[in-house]
């Protein structure tokens, strides 16, 4: 292993040393000092723009930005002189008199970055005049609301959407004290490139862009004695949920998360983990059909809604390559809306059904007309993990006491395979415990498929099925979606499968979950899923109980007739604002 | 007039600026000629020796920037003439194009040899969009002639020059800012390092230099009288360009000899104020830079004794304003001009600069207390010592020299 | 935004050919998208960059519309909006202002009848004010489609500037 170099300074007179390329801000950390912080986001390149950080380093005039300096031998910082807190105070000040002030009444009220600053440095009375201008909210589609007078202009979110996503729906545009963030002539976010993946809104500091709220809606919903409430969650989601009630990052919170959702007078709470199985065994058999009848090759899959208003806005030509099967939410919503309705004897429209998931654009599928029948959705209401969240401190549980219980039944078994749905890879690695077994007709030895794990941007592997090799392929973030369609258009692709998920590390690090969700948390929840599916009776989705006697009983068998009917779909090109030959 | 001089400008007026033939007829890339028989550290010692210094404002050292940007090991490097002058009161480089666009071109190509770049770019702001035919006509015939191009003169040195323009914008005249609007976006500064001179245009290594520190060049490698570093003294030799406005007889660019008095600037080559009017402040250097009142009058125009007077040299501006301008009236101007160019990227900029302006009108209407002028030097400090460039930095130059030079203006009636 | 109800601005087919021949000229080069934006809105009567000009650009440049209208907003020579046949950009910098920049945007203003901001009738002028661009020594200036009128100290001699750009002694002001 190479030696690292390793450099000494000095902060507020205290000796550290840190490995060479360290910047103040993490030198700082290192020994208890939190430097406050803006515009930087631990996995973005620095910015060094909301200027909040800075600190004095002796020999410099002027003030040095603690978030890009990087440390070098004999460094003398100070974070706590008088002049470095006059000037992080006196910016502080001035980023609050251009910020609408209704604390109050906001979506991030307790949980904004701003409003934290504003605490710890116990401003009471403001310096600067009021210079907020009038800037109105855009709500106009199902997943994320903006709010630009309570943008602080950091940034964040317009590096995720370029940087990660290669979208970039968002952008500056002005200058001065007109700069703003917005899209391309102001158009409202569908009519951008914007996919919904809400990744904007997990970066942002503060109450500029948010998910659309539903809480009220299920509150409604649950309170009315004449409605069966039924609940799903996202196996990203019990890995997440801990984080805000003060469990470590990666906490499997499975059995609280049941309990709070019982407490919160769901009438039956059940698992997405068993519909992720249901979408491995239709999307498994469309694979096989696929390449049994020499269909569209490669399949692509279909569960991540970010992905889904991705390509059919980037990559209609590609369209017939996407598994036609649905999301594992939507054959959910389709189950309960038939089958469980059935099963439980309440009639179908009385039936309300709730999902919790880690996602902003599943608020967008859930609302498609092709998501249902009759005029009736299938998905009545979605809600993200900080809805959830919300929900919870709502009703005033103590989470951390709550009792473990379990998931309800006919809907609630999932077996390991599903639980890994939430991993990039995951997806992947469930189907071909499926379809090995299927084709080969014996189990896969080891069951883990390693080669489509991990956080890497694109995996590859390729597997033995006997009579045929299968080559598969995993990526995550839209930016490698696109590199892959790319490749795909050119030819260059000889995979048979390819999983995409929209947001970085997956559902697990999705724009929908808990604030600092970063990729450093998303690994640890990864890991948890694999903990997860570790420990379950069943781990491929085809022994899954439930879904056998689903299929007995109700479906037949998979890409059967009613199988087509209920859990799968077809998609369609969605028009550019403009298209020119 | 003993106050003018002609070595910069020496060939101003004496061909005919669209004709190559015609620059060649008056010694025309003789220098060029001269430079490829040199060391390329050589050419960067004898600027050095001549303690040129860049004339875009900063004074940075120009022979020790070429040293180091030949320094740099790299397959591709770049030059870029920055031609984006745009602080107030400034229009220095638009006379060198105008009157000598070959001098510039054959300039920029001894800098591309010194520091073994392949490529050029000219970044010329907007507003001179009318002497984009006279850059590209040089360029064309300078590559006809086998000035520009591949083998260069028989040479390896192989370098052609691009010429790309702004679009109204003050802040591209800040190196990142500059190469960012190259790059084809807004053109708002990124943080340092990385420095130019390592990671500037398309991350190679960067050296740029403003229009009037290049025109000097082909002129001090042909000067074997020493002419001039004949001009005058200390770490201010040489001759300056300065552009004389604002409210003088007669404005306009004049080359003058290092260590010239103010008085003779103004009175002198400017022949003085219209209209009996007296001298209310000077600004030197441009909007960003600071003011002085008549105490300033007899200071030679060098770096040194400009500093000691608590102004700089800055963008070789000299802006004359008389007692018919207030002194708040001037700084609400120089204000308004920040309020409209600040990048707003970065929080001290794009909020102080609008802070301050309201503070000023507030000052005008009579409005202002003593804690609001406490809040704006505050703020004005602030922006100072942790904007993210030069332009935040230096905004409130103005005011924190005016509140210097001028105290009774912030010197308010009443309580607070 | 008013942009999103503003009528649709058609590219013809002559237009777009004429932006064709831009890309080409620019070799479809991104990083010269400034360039590229400041010959295409010279091709539209009314000098910007309508939202449908934007998206044609950015699709076959290509490059993200994001970062044109990032441009149009953030360069003052380029905008995103309607201007005028003739915008008539007053220096509104120091060196002017000192010279009697006023009075010259008021004549500015008297003859053509608007305030700056607003278009004439005709779509023929627009009053901009602008930042300093380098005429100080011929204050008070004034910038029309890249030519600068400058010493316009007197009522006559703006008119006579004004003038050559008004058809048919042009009915605005006054």
């Amino acid at each position: 292993m190479e030696d690292v170099q390793m450099i000494h300074l000095k902060i507020n007179n205290l000796p550290v040393s840190v490995p060479k390329g360290t910047k103040i801000l993490q030198a700082a950390q290192s020994i208890g000092i939190d430097i406050p912080h803006l515009c930087f986001h631990p996995d973005q390149r620095a910015k060094a723009r909301c200027r909040i950080c800075s600190v004095e380093v002796v020999g410099n005039r002027r003030l040095l930005a603690a978030c890009s300096t990087e440390v070098w031998e004999g460094m003398e910082v100070f974070t706590d002189s008088q002049i470095v807190r006059d000037t992080q105070v006196g910016i502080l000040q001035l980023i609050m008199a251009d910020h609408d002030k209704n604390c109050l009444t906001c979506a991030r009220n307790h949980r904004c970055e701003l409003q934290e600053l504003c605490a710890r440095f116990n401003i009471q009375i403001p310096n600067v005049p009021d210079v907020t201008k009038d800037r109105k909210a855009e709500n106009t589609n199902p997943s994320i609301v903006r709010n630009p007078a309570k943008c602080i202009k950091c940034g964040r979110c317009v590096r995720v959407c370029k940087d990660t996503q290669g979208i970039e729906a968002l952008t500056y545009a002005s200058r001065s004290d007109d700069l703003i963030v917005t899209t391309p002539y102001n158009l409202s976010m569908e009519k951008t490139d914007c996919t919904l993946c809400g990744q904007c809104s997990l970066v942002c500091p503060t109450g500029a862009i948010v998910e659309k709220d539903d809480t009220q809606v299920v509150l409604n919903a649950l309170q009315d004695p004449n409605t069966h409430v039924i609940v799903q969650v996202a196996p990203a989601v019990r890995v997440a949920l801990g984080d805000a009630f003060g469990y470590e990052s990666g906490a499997i919170v499975t059995g609280q998360m049941v309990t709070a959702l019982k407490m919160l007078g769901f009438d039956r709470v059940f698992d997405t983990n068993f519909s992720a199985d249901l979408t491995i065994m239709e999307e498994g058999s469309e694979l096989l059909h696929r390449i049994q009848n020499g269909g569209v090759m490669p399949m692509l899959t279909s569960c991540s809604p970010g992905w889904i208003n991705f390509i059919e806005k980037h990559y209609p030509q590609l369209l017939p390559h996407l598994s036609t099967a649905k999301s594992p939410m939507s054959m959910f919503g389709a189950i309960s809306k038939t089958y469980y309705a059935k099963q439980a004897g309440v009639p179908v429209k009385n039936i309300f059904t709730v999902a919790i998931m880690p996602c902003t654009a599943k608020k967008f599928e859930a609302a498609r007309p092709e998501m249902g029948r009759d005029g009736m959705r299938d998905v009545d209401a979605v809600l993200t993990t900080r809805e959830f969240i919300k929900l919870i401190r709502y009703v005033g549980l103590s989470f951390k006491d709550l009792p473990e219980s379990e998931f309800d039944s006919p809907l609630g078994t999932g077996s390991g395979a599903g639980a890994i749905f939430g991993a990039t890879g995951g997806v992947m690695e469930a189907a071909l415990r499926t379809v090995y077994e299927k084709v080969t007709g014996k189990e896969a030895q080891p069951l883990e498929f390693h080669d489509v794990r991990g956080f890497a941007g694109v995996k590859e592997a390729t597997y033995d099925l006997g009579v045929r090799k299968v080559k598969v392929a995993v990526c995550h973030t839209l930016l490698n979606a696109r590199k892959m369609m790319d490749r795909l258009e050119k030819g260059e692709c000889d995979y048979d499968f390819i999983e995409i998920m929209a947001c970085p590390g997956g559902c697990i690090g999705g724009g929908g979950q808990p604030y600092d969700t970063t990729n450093e948390v998303r690994k640890k929840r990864i890991e948890a899923l694999y903990e997860i599916d570790k420990g379950l009776p069943y781990r491929k989705s085809h022994e899954n109980p439930d879904i056998i006697t689903l299929y007995k009983d109700f479906l037949g068998e998979p890409l059967s007739d009613t199988s087509h009917h209920l859990l799968h779909t077809d998609y369609h090109q969605v028009h550019k604002l403009y298209e020119f030959e | 007039m003993g106050n003018e001089a002609t070595f910069i400008t020496k060939n101003f007026g004496k061909y005919d600026p669209m004709s190559i033939d015609s620059y060649l007829s008056i010694g025309g890339y003789s220098a060029l000629k001269r430079a490829i028989s040199m060391d390329g550290e050589d050419i960067a010692s004898k600027i050095a020796e001549a303690k040129v210094k860049g004339r875009g404002g900063a004074a940075y050292d120009m022979g020790r920037k070429w040293s180091q940007s030949r320094g740099i090991k790299a397959p591709h490097k770049v030059v870029i003439c920055n031609a984006d002058e745009g602080e107030t009161c400034t229009f220095k480089d638009r006379e060198i194009i105008t009157h000598d666009p070959f001098n510039l071109i054959e300039a920029i190509t001894i800098c591309g040899y010194t520091v073994n770049a392949q490529d050029a770019y000219i970044y010329m702001r907007e507003e001179y969009r009318h002497l984009r035919p006279r850059i590209l006509n040089a360029i064309k015939q300078a590559e006809e002639k086998g000035f520009l191009g591949d083998r260069i003169l028989g040479t390896d040195f192989s370098f052609r020059i691009h010429l790309y323009s702004g679009a109204g914008a003050y802040v591209c005249g800040e190196g990142t800012a500059l190469i960012r609007s190259i790059e084809g976006k807004a053109g708002r500064p990124r943080m340092k390092p990385p420095f130019m001179k390592v990671s500037g245009l398309f991350a190679l290594p960067t050296c740029v230099n403003n229009v009037e520190s290049f025109a000097i060049v082909p002129h001090l490698l042909m000067d074997d009288k020493r002419e001039y570093v004949s001009y005058g003294s200390g770490e201010s030799l040489g001759t300056k360009l300065i552009c004389l406005g604002g409210n003088v007889r007669r404005p306009g660019v004049y080359e003058i000899p290092f260590g010239t008095t103010v008085r003779d600037i103004i009175f002198d080559l400017g022949q003085g104020i219209p209209g009996g009017h007296s001298l209310r402040l000077i600004q030197f250097g441009g909007a960003s830079g600071k003011v002085a009142d008549s105490r300033i009058l007899d200071t030679p125009y060098t770096y040194d004794d400009l500093k000691k007077a608590g102004v700089t040299v800055g963008s070789g501006s000299v802006l004359v304003i008389d007692d018919r301008t207030s002194v708040l009236d001037f700084l609400r101007m120089t204000q308004d001009f920040f309020s409209e160019e600040s990048c707003g990227q970065c929080t001290p900029c794009r909020e102080g600069n609008l802070h301050i302006k309201l503070i000023l009108a507030k000052m005008a209407r009579s409005e202002a207390t003593q804690a609001d002028i406490r809040e704006m030097t505050k703020i004005a400090k602030i922006m100072s010592i942790s904007s993210l460039c030069g332009l935040g930095e230096s905004a409130q130059n103005a005011l924190l020299s005016a509140m210097k030079v001028f105290p009774e203006t912030f010197e308010l009636g009443g309580e607070n | 935004m008013a942009t999103e109800n503003a009528p649709e601005f058609v590219i013809t087919d002559e237009l777009a050919r004429k932006i064709d021949r831009v890309l080409d000229e620019h070799e479809h080069d991104a990083t010269q998208i400034v360039g590229v934006l400041l010959d295409v809105q010279d091709l539209i009567d009314q000098q910007y960059v309508p939202q449908s000009v934007a998206f044609y650009v950015a699709q076959k440049l290509p490059i993200k519309v994001s970062v044109i209208y990032d441009c149009l907003t953030f360069y003052s020579a380029l905008s995103p909006t309607p201007r005028a046949k003739y915008p008539v950009q007053v220096c509104r910098s120091i060196a002017c202002k000192v010279n009697g920049s006023d009075s010259l945007l008021d004549t500015v203003k008297k003859i053509l009848g608007v305030e700056p901001g607003e278009v004439t009738y005709d779509g023929r002028f627009t009053i901009e004010e602008v930042s300093c661009f380098g005429a100080c020594d011929v204050a008070p200036a004034i910038r029309i489609n890249g030519t600068v009128y400058g010493h316009l100290d007197t009522t006559e001699k703006v008119r006579a500037v004004l003038e050559k750009f008004m058809q048919g002694g042009g009915q605005y002001g006054e």
